[in-house]
C-alpha cells in the first residue's frame, strides 16, 4: 500500500513538473519569439590573442527569414548575410560576390566566433523540438531561477538534451548548457542585462562558449532591438545582398 | 656504305676533341632524357600502385550522389550495402566504407574532418585498420601522418570527435589515436579519420550503410546496382594520367633545350667542316662520287656523333641509371602538400620502348641536322672545290 502511494505521488509529481515545465517553455517562447524583430548588436569575439568586435543590423521574422548586414570592421562592412527557409547566403562585397552556405560549410563558425552558422540558423521555438522537466530551482546570480532539462521530442534536434536555467519571475533563460546524444557538454549560452521592451522580458546580452574549443566565447550584445515592425517585403530577397 | 661509315669514323676521329665534346654533350641529352622520362614513368607506377593498395583497389562503386571534390553530397551519400555485395564482403572481396562529416578539437582547435568507417578486418586496403580493435570499450581511431602533423597529435592521444547523426542531431565522443600511419596517397591522409564501420554506423543512425565501397579485384563486366555508380580503377586514376601528361608536356621543353644544344654543336661542326674540306669535296667528285653520294658521307659523318654518343651513354649512364632505379631520386621540397598521390622518393622505371625510342628520336634529328648545312655540297662547283675556293 505505501509503496502504491509513494509511486501515485511521483508520477503525480512527475506529471505536475512536466506540466509546469511545459508553460514555462511557453512562457519562455512568449518572450524570445515574436513575429519580427529588427536589432542592432556587436559581436565581440574573446579569443587567446586578444579580442575583436563586429557590429552589425539584422532583421528577422519568424524562424525562417532573416537579413544581416555588417556594420564594422572595415574588413566585414558590407558583409550582408540572408537566410531563407533551410538556405543561407552571404554577399562579400570584396570580390562583389554571392555564395550560398550550404554542407559542412554551415558547421563553420562566423566570422571566427563560437556560433556557427547552423546555431544562427536554427531558431525554432522551444516548445515544438523539446519536451521539458523541473529539475529544481536554484539561485543564480541574484535570481530565483527554474532549472529545466530539455529532452528533443523531433528527431532532427541539434541539441538533442539541454539543461536551462530560467528566471523564475521573468520567463528568461539565464544560462543555456547544450548538450550531445551522448552526453557530453557542448555549448553554453550565459544571458545577461535582462531589459523589458515592448511588453516583453528579454537578455540583450549572451556569452555564447563552444565548449569544446579553446577561447573565453563571443559575447553577443544588442544595442537596439524591435520587435513587431514592418519589414520591406525586399529585404528578404536575394536581391537586397547586393543593395 | 661501308666505305661511308669507315670514311666517316676517320673523319670523326681525325676531328678530336671537337668530335668528343659533341658527343659528351650529346650523350648527356640521352642519359638525362631517358632519365627524366624513368622518373616519370617511375611515378605513374608508384601513385598507381599506391592509389591501388590504399584507396580503389581493383575498382569501386560509389553512391550515386557522391562527389569527393563536392563536400556538399557527402551528407546524404549514403545507402544500404547491396545483398550481393554483403555476400562478397564476407568472402573478403569488397571493402564497404561509410564517410561522415565531423570535426576534431585538438587542444581546443577545431578541425573539420572526414570520418570514415571500415571494417576493422579487412585485408585488401593497406590501411592498418586492426588496429582499431578494442577489448576495453575504448573507441580507437587511426589517421595519416599529415593529419598527424597538421592536428599535431600522436599515438595515444585521445580527442574529442563531434558529428551530427543522419537527423542532424548532434553527437560527441572522445576517441583514441591507436595508431598513426605512413601512405603516399594525400586524399587518405589530410583531413580523415578512421574508426570501426560498425562504430560509425551506429553513431550516424546508419545501420547497414555505406558510401564507398572498394572492390579487391576489377570487375570484367560490372554489375548494375540501384542507387551505386561503378568506377573502373582506369577511371579512378585518370587524375594521375593527366597530371603525368602535364608535367611530360613540361619536360619536353627540357628535352628541347638539351636536344638545341647537342643539335647547335653539330650543325655548327658541319657547316665548319664543310667549309674547311672544300678540296676534300672536290676531289671525291674528281673520284667519281656524285655530289649526293658526297652529301651522304657527310650527312653519316654528322649521324655518327649520334652512335658515338650513345655509346658513350651507355658507359656511364648505365650504371647511373641502374643505381637510380634502386636508390631512387628523393625530391627536395614536401611532396606531402602536392595533394595527389606522390612519393617523397621516386623511383626511374625505365622500359625498352623508352630507351629504343629516345635512341632513335636523337639519332634521327642528329642525322637531319648534320643533312642541313650538307646540301650545299650539292650546289657546290666541284673545279673550284677541288681548287680550293671559297663559295
Amino acid at each position: 500500500m505505501k509503496t502504491f502511494f509513494i509511486s501515485l505521488f511521483t508520477l503525480l509529481f512527475l506529471n505536475l513538473s512536466a506540466q509546469d515545465a511545459s508553460s514555462v517553455l511557453e512562457k519562455i517562447d512568449a518572450n524570445m519569439s515574436s513575429k519580427n524583430r529588427i536589432f542592432e548588436s556587436s559581436m565581440t569575439i574573446l579569443g587567446k590573442r586578444g579580442s575583436r568586435t563586429i557590429t552589425s543590423k539584422s532583421y528577422s521574422e519568424g524562424t525562417n527569414r532573416s537579413f544581416t548586414e555588417y556594420l564594422s570592421p572595415a574588413s566585414e562592412k558590407g558583409t550582408k548575410m540572408l537566410k531563407l527557409d533551410k538556405h543561407l547566403w552571404i554577399y562579400s562585397p570584396s570580390t562583389d560576390r554571392t555564395i550560398q552556405i550550404s554542407g559542412h560549410m554551415l558547421r563553420q563558425s562566423v566570422m571566427g566566433s563560437d556560433l556557427s552558422y547552423e546555431d544562427m540558423m536554427d531558431d525554432r521555438k522551444l516548445t515544438e523540438v523539446y519536451n521539458a522537466v523541473v529539475s529544481g530551482e536554484v539561485m543564480y546570480g541574484d535570481r530565483r531561477s527554474i532549472v529545466l532539462t530539455l529532452t528533443a521530442k523531433v528527431t532532427d534536434a541539434a541539441y538533442y538534451t539541454q539543461k536551462m536555467w530560467v528566471d523564475a519571475e521573468r520567463f528568461v533563460p539565464l544560462k543555456q548548457e547544450l548538450f550531445a546524444k551522448s552526453g557530453k557538454l557542448l555549448k553554453q549560452m550565459e544571458m545577461k542585462d535582462v531589459v523589458q521592451i515592448q511588453g516583453r522580458w528579454f537578455p540583450t546580452s549572451i556569452i555564447y562558449k563552444d565548449m569544446l574549443k579553446q577561447g573565453d566565447g563571443t559575447e553577443f550584445r544588442m544595442t537596439k532591438i524591435s520587435f513587431d515592425q514592418k519589414i520591406p517585403e525586399h529585404i528578404f530577397t536575394k536581391a537586397s545582398l547586393k543593395q | 656504305m661501308k666505305l661511308a661509315l669507315k670514311l666517316a669514323y676517320r673523319n670523326l676521329m681525325g676531328a678530336g676533341l671537337r668530335t668528343w665534346l659533341n658527343v659528351i654533350v650529346l650523350s648527356f641529352s640521352f642519359v638525362i632524357i631517358i632519365w627524366l622520362k624513368g622518373v616519370m614513368t617511375g611515378w605513374d607506377h608508384q601513385a598507381k600502385t599506391d592509389m591501388t593498395n590504399w584507396e580503389i583497389g581493383g575498382g569501386q562503386y560509389w553512391h550515386s550522389t557522391y562527389d569527393p571534390f563536392d563536400p556538399f553530397t557527402i551528407t546524404d551519400s549514403h545507402a544500404p550495402i547491396p545483398d550481393e555485395l554483403k555476400k562478397r564482403e564476407e568472402a573478403g572481396e569488397i571493402v564497404p566504407m561509410l564517410l561522415v562529416q565531423g570535426a576534431i578539437f585538438p587542444e581546443g582547435r577545431m578541425m573539420p574532418v572526414t570520418i570514415r568507417g571500415v571494417n576493422p578486418s579487412q585485408n585488401i586496403l593497406h590501411l592498418p585498420v586492426k588496429e582499431l580493435i578494442t577489448n576495453d570499450g575504448t573507441i580507437a581511431a587511426i589517421i595519416g601522418s599529415q593529419m598527424a602533423k597538421v592536428s599535431q597529435l600522436k599515438e595515444g592521444d585521445y580527442v574529442t570527435l563531434r558529428w551530427r547523426d543522419a537527423n542532424g542531431t548532434f553527437d560527441a565522443t572522445d576517441v583514441l589515436i591507436c595508431h598513426v600511419f605512413s601512405t603516399n596517397v594525400p586524399s587518405v591522409d589530410l583531413g580523415q579519420i578512421y574508426i570501426p564501420l560498425s562504430t560509425l554506423q551506429e553513431f550516424a543512425l546508419l545501420p547497414g550503410e555505406a558510401t564507398l565501397i572498394t572492390l579487391k579485384n576489377a570487375e570484367e563486366s560490372a554489375t548494375e546496382y540501384p542507387g551505386w555508380v561503378y568506377k573502373s580503377k582506369e577511371e579512378l586514376t585518370r587524375q594521375v594520367d593527366e597530371m603525368i601528361k602535364t608535367k611530360s608536356a613540361g619536360q619536353t621543353v627540357i628535352y628541347a633545350i638539351l636536344l638545341l644544344l647537342a643539335m647547335l654543336a653539330i650543325f655548327d661542326t658541319q657547316v665548319l667542316s664543310i667549309f674547311r674540306r672544300q678540296r676534300e669535296i672536290g676531289t671525291y667528285v674528281a673520284l667519281g662520287y656524285t655530289r649526293q653520294q658526297v652529301v651522304g658521307l657527310f650527312t653519316v659523318e654528322g649521324s655518327m656523333n649520334a652512335l658515338l654518343a650513345a655509346l658513350l651513354s651507355a658507359a656511364y649512364g648505365i650504371p647511373f641509371l641502374a643505381w637510380q632505379a634502386k636508390a631512387g631520386w628523393t625530391m627536395p621540397i614536401d611532396t606531402s602538400e602536392f595533394g595527389m598521390a606522390i612519393a617523397q622518393t621516386l623511383y626511374p622505371v625505365y622500359s625498352l620502348g623508352l630507351v629504343a625510342g629516345t635512341v632513335a628520336i636523337i639519332t634521327i634529328t642528329t642525322a637531319i641536322v648534320s643533312y642541313l648545312p650538307s646540301r650545299k655540297i650539292a650546289k657546290m662547283n666541284p673545279t673550284d672545290a677541288l681548287r680550293g675556293k671559297l663559295q
